[in-house]
């Protein structure tokens, strides 16, 4: 079996981290797997985890009151999960549930925060990695409202 | 035949009538409701004898001369494209019922047209729409046959108009290609007549059944003198060096916000325009739902609904239609046909009503790049 | 007086008249049309990319891209979004009816010069009909390419197209088809996002690749940015330009884009030929 260590290397998202930064990371990190169906995390809950996404896919759900949940985002392999564990008051925006068996690391928000804290190198390199997928999701979600194919795109 | 030969206006009648005979339609400048137009000739008797136009920015004005000259004036609103690519015209037919139809393809109409008096500025606005509508990947055959059949008495300007800019763009005042006949109109004291020169053997056909003589040494000289005289007369100059660039590198520049402004989107300057080739159809079918023609229309880009795509406008403000019309009449027309749109015939500035003229725009966005040059 | 000219001809302007031999139900809102020419038993030849002008009798023409059939297959099918009159009206006719066609018309996918790259297909909406034909032509000569990726977005999940040919495109020919819709409820477990999101999920060799793309103009315009930021040279991405459209010849002038005629010139572009142009407002 892979250590966590060599996981989170070979992760997408933490490509070309200095070790000394990858093993202080490894140090909040654990395995976690959810079920098809199974919810990651809800709306307002308190936002503690942040989640590497190794294979499966999860969905970002909003649920108006009397009708359907919509899924806004969906997030797959290579990519992460969640950063209201870095932004006060650190709840959650969404319901978070894995569409399919979805297999992740989960790093620990309060651990992260303390060592970003601690080492602002580390949470210098922590935030220009997660800025990009921010803005880019951003990004998607500008599209997403101007609803491109509509009948009068 | 490449010597000179002269007619006097006797000969200018008889060449009307010879080519009445020849079978075709002899249309050329007449006047109507205050202005010179294209339009069916008879005779002599219908040219705008002693006429001659003052032309300036929103400004047209027939004025008389004190000679009876019959060519003394620049162009006016019409141009010979009505007749090559008719504002108007069917393209088809098709009857039918139950999901089921027929089309029939329009006859083709091949008027044999014979032009009286076109201008160097002008032949090279018809060389520009041949380009368009022969040259190209696809052929238009009623344009095409009218073109073919089409017989040219050109006429070297004696004089040009206010708005005239020939010779900026390398389009007059002296014919060069293209035609049958070309006449110099000489008023010489009392002489008054035409120095010609045949330029193709149709033309020279036609010169066999005309009274005329050669032409003697002053005779030549003077009409070249003529021509001289009005290279030299130009109400209008523009510079287009490196044009292309100019205005593809100032597509926001802001000075077509203050075009706009002005500018009515009227389309006057696309109709009257020898070039300008736009057209748009329309479907029309009877009452009975069985029987559905397509027209074809001159369009203009400057019309609302021109760039229509998905329920709205992609050109929706005054600003990019004149940006359009003016950067395709001047730049995107080099890279789509190898010449300049443009013939510095100066229509578009005479019939603006706003007077817009972009021989005094172009300078303004030439000279606000110049500036940023030194500033920066 | 009058140069050397070619003979005259049929004016381009006047439809063919054409048979419907298949209507063919895609989605909700979206039909095709398998047509062949009345007067003669032949199948016309086409370019995948290139569109019709396609008639409606008393009503109106529209260009339609031809979005098919496969090589070898019997007439020209042709895509179409009930969105308007004319489409409102191709969308009433039955089998055997007549419609008028001109075409075909219009620039190519490069297939023949993308051979040896990988090939990432883009496609938002209806626009995967003009790349279908394109993905034919690959699949034809599947082993003259290499990875070869479809992403496909659209509004909603019943707004997908051809999916049954999906997985034939997977299983048979390796294709990494992805997908995505814009929204959907719990029925839908494929992804949820705009289709330049897949970029960054599909696997391919970025310098080694020929990027076809085919959506609204602004999923475009993102999608190249996003296909850029995965390094794929420019001159290695193609588009497709809309505009409006009368004559498709050249005649009309209407659907002129910057210096080029999107109906003869185009639809298809290299971007790095118009990105000049694309993306200033209302040029």
């Amino acid at each position: 079996m892979k250590s966590l260590e060599s996981i989170l290397a070979n992760h997408p998202f933490f490509k070309g981290l200095e070790p000394e930064y990858l093993a202080l990371i490894t140090g909040c990190a654990s395995n976690v797997k959810f079920e098809a169906g199974q919810f990651i995390y809800r709306q307002d809950e308190e936002a503690n985890s942040f989640y590497i996404i190794r294979e499966g896919k999860v969905a970002l759900e909003v649920c108006p009151p009397g009708k359907k949940p919509i899924t806004v985002q969906t997030v797959s392999d290579g990519e992460i999960l969640g950063w209201a564990w870095l932004i006060p008051p650190y709840h959650w925006q969404f319901d978070a549930q894995a569409v399919e068996l979805t297999r992740a690391i989960v790093l620990d928000g309060r651990c992260l925060r303390t060592k970003c804290g601690e080492d602002h190198t580390l949470g210098y390199e922590l935030l220009s990695r997660l800025l990009p997928v921010v803005g880019q999701t951003m990004e998607a979600t500008r599209l997403q409202l101007l609803d491109i194919y509509g009948n009068n795109d | 035949m490449n010597k000179s030969v002269t007619i006097d206006r006797e000969g200018l009648n008889q060449l009307i009538s010879v080519l009445n005979g020849m079978g075709f339609q002899v249309v050329g400048p007449t006047v109507r409701d205050e202005a010179i137009v294209y339009e069916k000739l008879e005779s002599i008797k219908d040219l705008p004898e002693g006429f001659t136009d003052e032309q300036d920015g929103g400004v047209y004005r027939l004025k008389k001369r004190k000679d009876k000259s019959l060519f003394g004036y620049a162009v006016g609103p019409h141009s010979w494209k009505k007749f090559l690519h008719p504002p108007e015209r069917r393209l088809w037919q098709a009857d039918g019922e139950g999901g089921d139809f027929e089309i029939k393809p329009e006859k083709l109409d091949a008027t044999k047209f014979a032009f009286i008096g076109v201008r160097s500025c002008e032949m090279h606005a018809i060389a520009i729409q041949d380009k368009v509508f022969i040259n190209d990947k696809f052929v238009d055959p009623v344009y095409q046959v009218r073109r073919e059949n089409a017989f040219f008495v050109a006429v070297n300007c004696g004089q040009a108009g206010g708005t005239c800019f020939c010779v900026s763009m390398n389009t007059g005042p002296k014919v060069e290609a293209g035609f049958d006949l070309a006449l110099t109109e000489i008023l010489d004291n009392d002489r008054h007549y035409f120095v010609v020169e045949v330029g193709s053997e149709q033309g020279e056909a036609c010169m066999e059944q005309v009274t005329h003589k050669l032409a003697q040494n002053e005779e030549v000289t003077l009409a070249e003198k003529v021509v001289k005289e009005t290279a030299g007369q130009m109400g209008r100059t523009l510079d287009t060096t490196h044009i292309k660039e100019l205005l593809y590198e100032n597509l926001e520049h802001p000075r077509w916000d203050d075009i706009a402004e002005r500018c009515l989107s009227c389309a006057n300057c696309t109709m009257v325009c020898p070039t300008c080739f736009c057209s748009t159809v329309e479907d029309v079918t009877d009452i009975t739902g069985t029987h559905a023609e397509r027209w074809q229309k001159w369009d203009s880009c400057f019309t609302m609904d021109f760039t229509y795509l998905h329920g709205g406008e992609v050109r929706a403000s005054t600003k990019s239609r004149y940006r359009q019309w003016l950067t395709h009449k001047l730049a995107s027309w080099q890279d789509q046909f190898g010449s300049s749109g443009c013939v510095g015939c100066g229509r578009c500035i005479t019939w603006c009503p706003p007077a817009i003229d972009f021989t005094e725009e172009i300078p303004k966005i030439r000279d606000s790049e110049t500036q940023t040059l030194k500033t920066s | 007086m009058a140069g050397k000219m070619e003979p005259l001809m049929q004016s381009p302007m006047t439809p063919w008249p054409y048979r419907i031999q298949k209507v063919i139900r895609e989605s909700h809102d979206t039909f095709s049309l398998n047509v062949v020419p009345k007067n003669s038993p032949d199948s016309m030849t086409f370019n995948p990319g290139q569109f019709n002008m396609l008639y409606a009798f008393g009503v109106g023409e529209v260009p339609i891209s031809i979005s098919g059939p496969q090589p070898g297959g019997k007439g020209m099918i042709h895509t179409i979004r009930d969105v308007g009159i004319v489409t409102g009206a191709l969308h009433k006719l039955k089998k055997d009816q007549t419609i008028g066609l001109r075409g075909p018309f219009g620039s190519a996918w490069p297939i023949e010069e993308s051979k040896g790259y990988d090939i990432v297909i883009m496609a938002g909406g209806i626009g995967l009909a003009p790349l279908r034909p394109a993905l034919y032509a690959l699949l034809d000569q599947r082993d003259k390419f290499g990875e070869i990726v479809l992403l496909y977005g659209v509004r909603k999940p019943e707004d997908l197209l051809f999916t049954k040919e999906f997985e034939t495109w997977r299983g048979k020919y390796g294709v990494q088809v992805k997908m995505t819709v814009d929204t959907a409820d719990r029925e839908w477990r494929g992804n949820v996002g705009v289709v330049n999101t897949l970029v960054q999920r599909a696997n391919f060799d970025p310098m080694n690749t020929v990027a076809m793309i085919c959506g609204p103009e602004v999923m475009m315009r993102f999608a190249v940015s996003e296909l850029k930021r995965r390094e794929v040279p420019e001159d290695q991405i193609f588009i497709t330009m809309e505009r409006n459209m009368k004559c498709a010849v050249g005649f009309c002038g209407h659907c002129q884009f910057g210096p080029a005629f999107i109906c003869k010139d185009g639809p298809i572009f290299r971007y790095d030929k118009v990105k000049q142009f694309f993306g200033i407002r209302e040029i």
